[in-house]
């Protein structure tokens, strides 16, 4: 029973994960390696903030923090020129030691309490709050309030005019900037929301494991996008608002995914990043392989067409 | 409404490949004023059009649009008072969303809320008059992602965008050059319609020299980056195909080496 609450727990909490990895893949075309960076930057922003004593404002910074990041990988893109995929990994680098400064020069802190220095969290005020309910039960309520609003927040700005023409950019940028759209402001906006929703994921997750670790980032793009693809194995490339809905699902179904490997044994958990990096390797190798089976049949056909034929003649 | 100026450019300025493609060029246009644009490769048409669109930025002169200078202004912004339309049925919409979605976006230049809804039903209804009077049945298809649209029926819809919001000038760049006969005939009415009913001011280029003549009411010739032939009125009427063509080799004392051209004039003979 606590097995699945925690693997929908960390399932659904991973899934503001996998839209802001949605944002950046699927809607601007670009795999932003800044998630990395953001992720561990939302962690350690939350992690000292909640310290201080405040966990909803620690919420808040988090996010504001992976906005920034996005912002700041928005401006390498467009302003300065920089490759999309080299403008993350700027960021993401310089983050390790923005992250390592904000952890106070540390590789990792806890958020353990104890009589002497308590430590509330999000979760801690709620488990008080609702102390006649299972505190996993409300652990797993929480989340999914903070992701479902994240996700309606999201499905209603996609549908607005500068939802739209984000929507836009990543798919034709020449008509956005002929339909008077400053598409630089578009991208850096796209990339700071994306961001966002990656910065608060790591800090509910580090006040959820009461634990920052300035390593928390590594692989965090790979397991977003597994969860995203998997997310589309149900419902394909059906528009923005399935899109985010199933990156949810899809983070979901990859947590149980390994939760399930690793309870039967069939591998330890520290393959987690692996079975993502195979599961995104295998899925985009798809349409290729398709193609390929595809030009193979067609070649047979002609080959026995053209054999029918010479049969013919001959007889 | 438009006034082109002494309007110089250059590409690769200092390297061997430097090359001249606007050289000197003068241009004036009324407000309402339907011109058609002809020359060869590389005489500086759409490089023209990417001067009055501030794709590239002149190296000197000035371009006026309703008499505000826009030599400098940035692309996007004066895009709104611009409506182009590409060669390329791919270049004016966005494939992955439907047709409402991409004139909804086109539509929002005259909207101020970012945060709207981007469609709402008193917008939708404009678009679907808009469309209905297309004669495409594209009205009933609104929800189709654009990219499953013909390159006809893609080039309606980026000529709508581009009228929606009815804009001081109006480029069409060769917008029927990829297109089928039928289907570019039709374009090509449509096109007229617009820009009779709107009174737009419009700059054509074509490579079809019959329709450069019989369509709008001024024609210009571009070669090398100048414009060496400017024709409207009786004069204009007048003219024949092959009076143009003996025109150009006179003007440019080359012989008018753009197959398509010629390609087109064997048909339009034909026709004839």
């Amino acid at each position: 029973m606590s097995i699945i609450l925690g693997t929908l727990q960390q399932g659904i909490l991973f899934g503001l994960l996998a839209i802001g990895i949605y944002i950046a893949f699927r809607i601007l075309d670009i795999p932003d390696l800044t998630a990395e960076g953001s992720f561990t930057f939302g962690i350690a922003v939350s992690a000292v903030v909640t310290i201080a004593g405040h966990p909803l404002l620690a919420i808040l910074a988090g996010t504001a923090a992976g906005f920034a990041a996005g912002i700041l990988t928005g401006i390498f893109q467009t302003k300065c020129g920089i490759h999309p995929v080299l403008a993350g990994i700027l960021t993401m680098s310089g983050l390790y030691s923005i992250n390592t400064w904000v952890l106070g020069e540390q590789p990792s802190i806890n958020l353990i309490s104890s009589p002497q220095n308590p430590v509330n969290t999000v979760f801690s005020i709620f488990e008080e709050m609702l102390s006649g309910i299972d505190k996993d039960i409300v652990r797993l309520g929480v989340i999914f309030v903070i992701t479902a609003l994240v996700s309606l927040i999201l499905i209603l700005f996609f549908k607005t005019r500068t939802g739209l023409s984000i929507r836009a950019a990543g798919d034709n940028d020449t008509m956005v900037r002929a339909s008077s759209i400053n598409v630089d402001r578009v991208k850096i906006l796209a990339l700071a929301v994306g961001n966002s929703c990656i910065g608060m994921c790591g800090a509910i997750y580090a006040q959820y494991q009461r634990f920052a670790d300035i390593n928390s980032g590594a692989g965090m793009l790979v397991v977003g996008l597994a969860s995203v693809i998997i997310g589309e194995v149900f419902v394909g490339k059906k528009g923005v608002t399935l899109g985010i809905i199933f990156a949810v699902v899809g983070s979901v179904v990859y947590r149980g995914i390994i939760a399930a490997a690793t309870y039967y044994d069939i591998f330890p958990a520290y393959m987690l990043k692996l079975v993502a990096a195979v599961i995104v390797a295998a899925a985009l190798t798809i349409p290729a392989v398709k193609n390929r089976i595809k030009l193979a049949k067609s070649k047979k056909a002609i080959k026995n067409a053209g054999s029918v034929k010479v049969g013919e003649q001959n007889a | 409404m438009l006034d082109i100026e002494n309007v110089y450019l250059t590409f690769f300025k200092g390297t061997p490949n430097e090359h001249t493609a606007l050289d000197g060029l003068d241009l004036h246009l009324d407000e309402g004023e339907f011109v058609t644009v002809v020359g060869s490769n590389g005489a500086g048409k759409s490089t023209m059009f990417n001067a009055i669109c501030g794709t590239f930025m002149p190296d000197s002169g000035r371009i006026l649009l309703g008499g505000e200078d826009i030599t400098y202004v940035r692309d996007f912004k004066r895009a709104k008072s611009i409506g182009r339309v590409f060669q390329d049925p791919m270049k004016g919409t966005a494939p992955d969303l439907t047709i409402e979605e991409n004139l909804a976006l086109a539509y929002s230049r005259s909207k101020k809320k970012a945060l709207a809804f981007a469609l709402n039903k008193k917008d939708l209804d404009v678009f679907r008059t808009a469309l209905a009077q297309m004669n495409m049945g594209l009205e009933d298809r609104m929800k189709t992602k654009v990219g499953l649209l013909s390159g006809g029926q893609r080039q309606v819809v980026t000529l709508l965008m581009c009228t929606l919001v009815t804009p001081k000038l109006l480029l069409l760049d060769e917008h029927t050059a990829a297109l089928d006969p039928q289907t570019s005939d039709k374009i090509m009415k449509i096109t007229q319609d617009i820009v009779r009913e709107r009174n737009l001011t419009t700059l054509m280029i074509t490579h079809n020299l019959n329709s450069a003549l019989r369509t709008g009411s001024r024609t210009i010739m571009m070669d090398s980056g100048k414009i060496i032939l400017d024709v409207s009125g009786e004069q204009r009427d007048k003219m024949s195909l092959q009076d143009l063509l003996d025109m150009y080799s006179a003007k440019s004392s080359k012989v008018f080496d753009n197959d398509r051209m010629l390609l087109t004039k064997d048909r339009a003979d034909k026709q004839d």
